[in-house]
């Protein structure tokens, strides 16, 4: 599948820079002339997971967060969001729906949960203390 | 960036959310709700979405969280004029768009 487009970049997990990697993905969409809701959901996706670095990768401190987009023919759309943090011990477990580490009063814990829904294909991969790396995959309908 | 005004009218304080809601503005709007909650103790808060441009799960826990609050404190919760984008979200937590201060 021949790639037509992509970037990268890396960003500290501070959670100012949620909006910003949502603001980054939807200029990258721009081109393709995505419908509002597609463009919702992409954004969506990539600010949960963003947020799951900010908020779970680097619980007490400050690391690199990475986002890569590739765009590929037939309107196939490519993200992934990395980090060198804490990593996932039981991936599976972090995946479903209600689950969270993070203080039950405040987060609801569907990240994952809406990213399954919000896109075509998820894919998580985690190394405990080395780092987790998602990969949102959707395909935006030609017109 | 998100911001919140509040309208009080008696028993009743509707807060009227606006902008991206996101886990970093939830943080902030999650402070000045709760300050007018403790403040005014109201039997209903009403959260109105009309000005909401994006939001995420964190959305979700916040009103989950204000909803915990205020039941806590007697009260009741509802959501209202939510856009396509946010009630899709709030299907996928099972809020109605409606909520009493009852139910999750």
């Amino acid at each position: 599948m021949k790639m037509l487009n992509s970037v990268k970049l890396t960003f500290a997990s501070r959670s100012v820079n949620e909006g910003f990697a949502r603001a980054v993905v939807a200029a990258f969409l721009v081109p393709l002339d995505p419908t509002v809701p597609q463009m919702a959901d992409l954004k969506t996706a990539v600010s949960e997971a963003v947020t799951n670095c900010i908020v779970h990768a680097y619980p007490d401190s400050i690391g690199p967060v990475t986002l890569t987009a590739a765009l590929y023919e037939g309107g196939l759309v490519r993200i992934t969001v990395s980090d060198r943090g804490v990593g996932i011990a039981d991936v599976e477990q972090a995946m479903q729906p209600m689950y969270t580490t993070g203080n039950p009063e405040e987060r609801a814990g569907l990240g994952f949960a809406v990213m399954q829904s919000f896109m075509d294909k998820v894919k998580v991969s985690s190394t405990p203390g080395r780092g987790t790396r998602v990969t949102l995959s959707k395909r935006l309908d030609s017109k | 960036m998100a911001n919140v005004y509040f309208a009080p009218a008696g028993a009743t304080l509707a807060a009227y959310l606006t902008g991206e809601i996101d886990h970093h503005s939830a943080q902030t709007l999650r402070r000045e709700i709760d300050a007018q909650i403790d403040a005014r103790l109201p039997e209903l808060l009403t959260l109105d979405f009309s000005g909401v441009t994006f939001m995420d799960s964190s959305g979700v826990g916040l009103i989950l969280g204000r909803s915990r609050r205020i039941t806590g404190l007697g009260g009741k919760l509802s959501v209202q004029n939510v856009s396509p984008a946010v009630k899709k979200m709030l299907d996928i937590a099972r809020i109605p768009c409606v909520t009493g201060g009852d139910k999750p």
